[in-house]
């Protein structure tokens, strides 16, 4: 409306002799972060919030749930901290968001930085199916509120032996597998990436089976670890990070943490997951970080930290990626060397 | 000036500043004056000196058919220089890995030799290229002879072994590996052909 009216105002002021007038712009010449700046956004966002909390009060301040501002780098509200926290230093921001593997952007590390500027996170909903009590198609907004933010800063391992420390904000995977209310037969929880050649350019090129699959084991899932990433560094989660929602599982590569997810099954056999599609030999279902485990074509006893500057050392990778308290316990029985 | 004369006193200086500028570009990136080497700097490093030993080797393999097609015999002038800096180029190359990524862990070194194909793949490239190198002066060419044109039809196997290097390295992706393959593969495919048709020409004038 804001847009049209001022459009209509130059116009009726128009001189009748034609000349040069630089200074009209097409409607869609003007953003909208013109009209409504990033700050004020936020700020509307907060006075809603604050009067849902106030109105709220009466039936509890956790009523209010979870809200993702529809907005690039808003800062999230009422994350809470974990104890899973690491301490060690985080990586940069600029380290976190230039440097991905998210090839539905393209294979190239700084691909995602690159082409996923303008692609729009909203509106996005999430199917949940299979053998669930609670399934159907929820909005994203929806899907979230019922479920608490949490920071959660966690130690991040890729395959091709380089890791980072990211400062994730998300919701307990846990949480969110018991709202669905799986049933007796649920063994594995599956993921799907959103599938759109227009939004994303890395489709049009085969180096995947599009949709990017991933799965868990429901043990796995329901680990206190495993969260679903909704932002970083306090902030909305960036689109080259797997805007609006992600899953992290921090004892595993990375690979396994499915971006951009728009499904999620339950189901009584293992799903399919993408690079073991892929190539069988190098990438398989469990894909714990194993420092005794090889790649066929590297070695994973040790990483290369990012940020830690071009003279220092790799460091020794850790079993589980140093997380094998809390999970270690879930594989008990199993031969890891088989079942990498 | 005559055009030998020009070569030698401008085009050749000229021709070494332009191959130099890849690797300058890898400094002045790693201190911000002219770009980023980007969050993992040893990485970068590493692949940009890899893409250009690569680069370098098609283009000095490029030479010969490039002046066969053209007549400019000039061009043979600068085959050596550019082979050389196809060895520098895979020699930066190798270095990176062994000092600013393995850090000199001999263990780690030897393990990734023997057990991961396509470093061992890269290494026997390297140690041609050696050869290749040792014998490209004027004096070596004179003492080898004939036997000096076998040795250095070689480029042409280290060129095949830099691509199944990259190609085995490659995740997923297997785009830029396919190109590199399809130039050696035209590159290697004209000097073939050239001989075959040459062979004919002979038994054809046999029989006149």
């Amino acid at each position: 409306m804001c847009n049209i009216s001022r459009l209509t105002l130059v116009l009726v002021n128009q001189p009748v002799v034609r000349r040069p007038c630089v200074l009209i712009r097409k409607p869609s010449d003007i953003r909208p972060s013109e009209i409504t700046s990033q700050q004020n956004y936020v700020n509307r966002r907060d006075f809603m919030r604050a009067g849902a909390v106030i109105g709220g009060s009466l039936i509890g301040a956790s009523a209010l749930g979870a809200i993702i501002p529809d907005a690039r780098r808003a800062k999230l509200g009422d994350v809470g901290r974990s104890a899973f926290s690491t301490d060690e230093a985080p990586n940069s921001y600029e380290d976190i968001t230039t440097y991905n593997n998210y090839y539905e952007f393209g294979t190239g590390k700084a691909d995602p930085f690159e082409n996923a500027q303008d692609f729009e996170p909203r509106p996005w909903s999430i199917t949940v199916e299979g053998e669930a009590e609670r399934t159907g198609t929820f909005d994203f907004d929806a899907f979230i509120k019922p479920f608490d933010l949490e920071e959660r800063i966690y130690r991040m391992r890729c395959v091709e032996a380089w890791s980072m420390v990211i400062p994730w904000v998300g919701i307990s995977l846990a949480e969110v597998v018991k709202h669905f209310q799986p049933t007796s037969k649920a063994k594995y929880l599956a993921f799907e990436t959103l599938n759109d050649a227009s939004r994303m350019p890395g489709i049009r090129r085969r180096s995947l089976d599009w949709p990017y699959r991933e799965g868990l084991t429901i043990k796995e899932a329901t680990n206190p670890l495993a969260i679903l990433a909704v932002g970083l560094y306090g902030e909305v989660l960036p689109n080259q990070n797997g805007a609006p929602i992600r899953l992290v599982v921090p004892w595993k590569y990375g690979f396994k943490g499915i971006k951009g997810i728009v499904g999620m099954r339950f189901t009584e056999r293992r799903p399919e997951t993408s690079w073991n599609m892929a190539q069988a030999r190098e990438y398989g279902f469990y894909a714990n970080v194993n420092p005794e485990v090889d790649h066929p074509r590297w070695s994973q006893a040790r990483e290369r930290r990012i940020g830690s500057g071009l003279f220092s050392s790799k460091q020794p990778t850790l079993m589980f990626n140093g997380y094998g308290d809390e999970v270690a316990h879930l594989y008990k029985g199993l031969d890891l060397r088989r079942n990498f | 000036m005559n055009t030998l004369e020009q070569v030698r006193r401008i085009w050749k200086p000229l021709v070494f500043l332009i191959c130099l500028v890849p690797a300058l570009l890898v400094a002045t990136d790693a201190f911000g004056l002219t770009g980023r080497l980007g969050a993992n700097p040893v990485e970068e490093i590493q692949d940009r000196f890899g893409i250009w030993a690569l680069r370098f080797i098609m283009v000095t393999l490029a030479v010969t058919p490039l002046r066969r097609l053209t007549g400019w015999n000039w061009l043979a002038r600068f085959r050596r220089m550019l082979g050389l800096f196809t060895f520098f180029y895979v020699l930066m190359h190798f270095l990176t890995w062994l000092i600013l990524d393995q850090g000199v862990l001999l263990s780690a070194i030897l393990e990734d030799l023997t057990e991961r194909p396509f470093i061992t793949i890269g290494f026997a490239a390297l140690v041609l290229l050696t050869a290749l190198a040792a014998t490209s002066t004027d004096g070596m060419r004179r003492r080898l002879g004939r036997r000096w044109q076998t040795l250095h039809n070689t480029t042409y196997l280290i060129g095949m072994l830099g691509v199944w290097h990259y190609w085995w390295q490659v995740k997923k992706d297997f785009t830029e590996p396919l190109i590199y393959a399809v130039i050696l593969t035209v590159l290697l495919g004209a000097r073939v052909g050239w001989q075959w048709q040459r062979r004919r020409l002979r038994l054809r004038r046999r029989r006149i």
